[in-house]
């Protein structure tokens, strides 16, 4: 009888596995409906957008969801044996180093050409599909705009310790690391990390946490992405935190995208490209994300300051990706990260 | 573990019952579990002198530092706690001793992270409480704390469990001859259950040392979440898999150092029938120790279950609360959960067979390789397997059947306590009979030894349901995209700080865990809450 009980048992547990998966994972790049894409941006951000992708062509996205940094480190692992079709990363430095291992199909020069060459790469591999800008959000409550620095290396001052957080493992503070790198050089930037590490900052996983960080009174200044905010905001209107803007050319304005780069030459991975790019994707960005669109046509959202009003480091985007893995060290030499 | 207490219990060694295909089929699945820490040695070997030097660097002496410095507090933390709980509940007269007896061991169907979500909303910093107590509780002690609350637990089921087997003739003798209450506890009392705290105090330290979601969840770097973070940032991963290597070495050490306590400490319980024991008055500690019992089982439990609850009813008014969403999820924990059970039993049955039927040498040093996957924390089990799929068996990778396999790797050693004990306490005369009365050994065994060792199987799929329920590294590396379980499911909420949308999984988590619990502490089964804690983590 208790076999027979197991045996049930099984069966009962192999179809609930087969419901909890939904049936996706199966099938994967040999099923010409589906597309896997490797997603740097999160389910929060992005899911919609892919629901809207779903809808407009059935085609259905199976996403693995991380950090950029995280997944280029694991499509390099993964060599020929990665399942992703498209890598959708938060920054191009992410993109770059993938690019730079080589397995980035090049993209069609009708679709690269609706963007503005800042914001691509220079060879083709990768295409920005969504702009924004490093800021340093702050606690309004304790303080008020007067009070922040105009340049990013002001922070190193001794009256901020204990008051930032920030997410060292984060691939958008690791551009922006490489952006200051390539900036003033990397004798300056390993002093600024270091002196940032000595002001006793609150370590976080991403700019979300850093944000909550700063509401619920922990710190009171955090180095994040602009569109953070807005995305916090519309579940707590109240939230005591605005956005600070370093002076023109100072590294902590840096501005990058999110754009994706494609493993797989399938019709499916370039229509997801093409979509991104399209109005509706870009309208998506422009009012869903608060980000800024990046193609003619398209308007960023009027609560937000408009792109070509923020300058950052006289950096190419271009040049991130070959920085990458030296700015991850370069972080943990600071002691941000073991 | 329990494996070598049980050793000196062995009996009826029938040596003819190894057939060919058996022993096959144990060395395959001994090879198996064997896999990833191989891989992990070939890895880093092959990472050459850049990868080694993560060893030399000052961060990972610190990292080293606050790793034996957490498992040390909680472990005497733990210890202490367990103790003096086990004591009260089975030698004082603490008031309402048998509801004291349950209730403290319930916080074991608390999985350990989602005590410390309950502390980080209560006395985390801008926590509920933590302004009015001044309280900014994250980081050593937040994660000390956690920790403690999780697993002192298996030392009180231990120490509670010896305790009753203990003779009291000793301890009545010493009070007759005049020894006072104090006396007697530490003169006569912890002599006895000394074996017990050891193998509580061991549980505890494994725990702590494979544990990746409370120190992530508390920030504290400590091994686990170094790895984590280096396998998730670095380029090149290699000096992941060194750091791996130096968390198992560090596992090994604290298994040698509590095989040479035990050694010392020869287990001196003499195995008379229990009977009661007129408990010790407390007098004017009543009140204190009712506090303390109150206090523990307040943090442990209720705590947890109230701040959940909390969540899940601001969630409701919200619109948020329990959903449709959680569905996927719990179907997916439980069908995995049940099916790494059932595999993990039969993947054990071979190698409990065979050093039943045949305990010889090797066939013992083929068990304690199946053991050895216990030194194995999730973080390191994962990162080989991630590792050595993407590179070599592509077909498998990011496939249900990997995270499976890892599971049965991770988990074995609970299916094989179970199932061995149950082998061995099955006559195989019986079995003898039934060849002898014509059946074939497969037959005679179908019919004869398994409906027999079916309860003490039964048990040991039970406990890896549970562990594969409440188990977070190895998912996170291995599952297939797309698949989520609950454990995931509270773990990506709290990454973007949406606690309210963790607690319903959290709190079906715990529903789901608690009637095991309870019935193995009802039982008083101690040897199956201490199967239980080696899949921790």
């Amino acid at each position: 009888m208790s076999a027979r009980l197991a045996i049930l048992g099984l069966c009962l547990a192999a179809a609930l596995i087969g419901a909890g998966c939904g049936g996706s994972g199966a099938g994967g790049d040999d099923d010409p409906r589906r597309l896997t894409v490797y997603s740097g941006r999160a389910e929060e951000l992005v899911g919609p957008l892919y629901e809207r992708f779903e809808r407009a062509t059935g085609i259905q996205v199976d996403a693995r969801y991380g950090d950029s940094a995280e997944l280029a480190a694991t499509i390099a692992e993964e060599g020929g044996n990665s399942p992703a079709e498209v890598f959708f990363a938060q920054d191009a430095g992410a993109l770059g180093a993938v690019a730079a291992t080589g397995s980035l199909k090049p993209l069609d020069p009708a679709l690269l050409d609706r963007v503005d060459p800042r914001f691509r790469d220079p060879e083709g591999r990768w295409v920005g599909v969504s702009g924004r800008a490093r800021v340093v959000a702050y606690d309004t409550r304790k303080l008020r705009p007067a009070q922040l620095p105009d340049t990013i290396f002001a922070f190193t001052d001794r009256r901020w310790r204990e008051r930032i957080g920030l997410a060292p493992t984060n691939a958008s503070f690791q551009a922006f690391v490489s952006a200051m790198r390539l900036s003033v050089g990397d004798a300056r930037t390993l002093a600024w990390l270091k002196g940032i590490e000595a002001n006793e900052p609150v370590l976080l996983e991403n700019n979300i946490q850093t944000l909550e960080a700063i509401a619920r009174g922990e710190v009171e200044v955090g180095f994040v992405n602009h569109y953070s905010l807005y995305e916090l905001r519309a579940e707590r209107p109240d939230l005591p935190v605005e956005n600070h803007f370093t002076r023109p050319g100072d590294p902590g304005s840096l501005v990058n995208v999110s754009g994706v780069g494609l493993l797989s030459d399938s019709p499916e991975a370039r229509r997801f490209t093409e979509f991104l790019l399209d109005v509706e994707g870009q309208r998506f960005f422009a009012t869903d994300t608060e980000e800024y669109p990046l193609i003619d046509g398209v308007r960023s959202d009027e609560q937000l300051r408009p792109l070509e009003q923020i300058q950052g480091p006289d950096v190419t985007l271009g040049e991130l990706g070959a920085k990458l893995p030296s700015t991850v060290e370069l972080i943990r030499e600071a002691g941000l990260t073991p | 573990m329990t494996v070598l207490r049980a050793r000196g219990r062995e009996r009826r060694g029938s040596r003819a019952l190894a057939s060919p295909s058996l022993t096959v089929a144990a060395v395959l699945v001994a090879a198996a579990v064997s896999l990833p820490l191989v891989y992990l040695v070939v890895r880093a070997a092959s990472g050459g002198e850049a990868a080694w030097s993560v060893l030399l660097r000052p961060q990972t002496a610190a990292v080293l530092a606050r790793t034996i410095a957490l498992v040390a507090v909680v472990t005497v933390a733990a210890t202490a706690i367990g103790g003096a709980l086990a004591w009260l509940v089975e030698r004082s007269d603490l008031p309402v001793r048998r509801f004291w007896a349950v209730a403290a061991a319930l916080p074991l169907a608390v999985p350990s992270y989602v005590a410390a979500l309950a502390l980080l909303a209560t006395v985390g910093p801008g926590g509920a409480l933590g302004e009015a107590l001044r309280l900014d509780l994250i980081g050593f002690g937040g994660a000390a704390l956690a920790l403690t609350l999780s697993t002192y637990p298996y030392v009180y089921l231990l120490t509670a469990a010896a305790l009753r087997r203990a003779d009291p003739a000793l301890e009545e003798a010493a009070r007759g001859l005049g020894r006072a209450a104090p006396a007697v506890l530490r003169e006569v009392t912890l002599p006895l259950v000394r074996p017990a705290l050891g193998a509580g105090a061991l549980l505890a330290a494994l725990y702590t040392l494979s544990d990746f979601g409370v120190v992530s969840l508390m920030r504290l770097d400590v091994l686990t979440r170094v790895i984590f973070q280096q396998y998730r940032t670095l380029f090149d991963r290699t000096p992941a898999a060194v750091l791996g290597l130096l968390l198992v070495v560090l596992t090994v050490i604290v298994l040698i150092l509590e095989a040479r306590a035990r050694g010392r400490a020869a287990a001196r319980a003499a195995p008379t029938a229990a009977r009661p024991v007129p408990p010790v008055a407390l007098g004017r500690g009543r009140a204190p120790a009712l506090a303390f019992c109150a206090l523990v089982v307040g943090l442990g439990l209720l705590l947890p279950l109230g701040v959940l609850a909390y969540w899940i009813l601001r969630g409701g008014s919200a619109g948020t609360g329990l959903d449709v969403a959680i569905v996927a999820p719990a179907l997916g924990s439980l069908g995995v959960s049940a099916v790494a059970g059932a595999a993990a039993v039969v993947a054990a049955l071979p190698v409990a067979l065979l050093v039943v039927r045949s305990p010889r040498m090797w066939t013992r040093a083929l068990e304690r390789l199946s053991y050895g996957a216990n030194a194995l924390p999730g973080v390191v089990v994962a990162l080989a397997l991630v590792f050595f799929a993407a590179r070599y068996l592509g077909a498998l990778y990011q496939t249900l059947a990997l995270l499976l396999f890892a599971y049965v790797v991770r988990f074995l050693p609970q299916a094989l306590a179970g199932a061995r004990t149950a082998l061995a306490g099955v006559n195989p005369r019986l079995e003898e009979a039934a060849r002898a009365l014509g059946r074939g050994p497969r037959s005679a065994f179908a019919a004869i030894t398994l409906p027999l060792a079916a309860p003490g199987l039964f048990a040991g799929a039970t406990i890896v349901f549970l562990s594969t329920m409440k188990e977070l590294p190895v998912t996170l590396l291995l599952r297939p995209i797309g698949f989520e379980t609950l454990a995931t499911e509270v773990w990506s909420a709290t990454s973007v700080s949406a606690y309210a949308r963790a607690a319903p999984a959290a709190l079906l988590l715990v529903a789901v865990a608690a009637p095991i619990v309870l019935r193995m502490v009802v039982r008083r089964d101690g040897a199956r809450a201490e199967a239980e804690a080696l899949g921790a983590g």
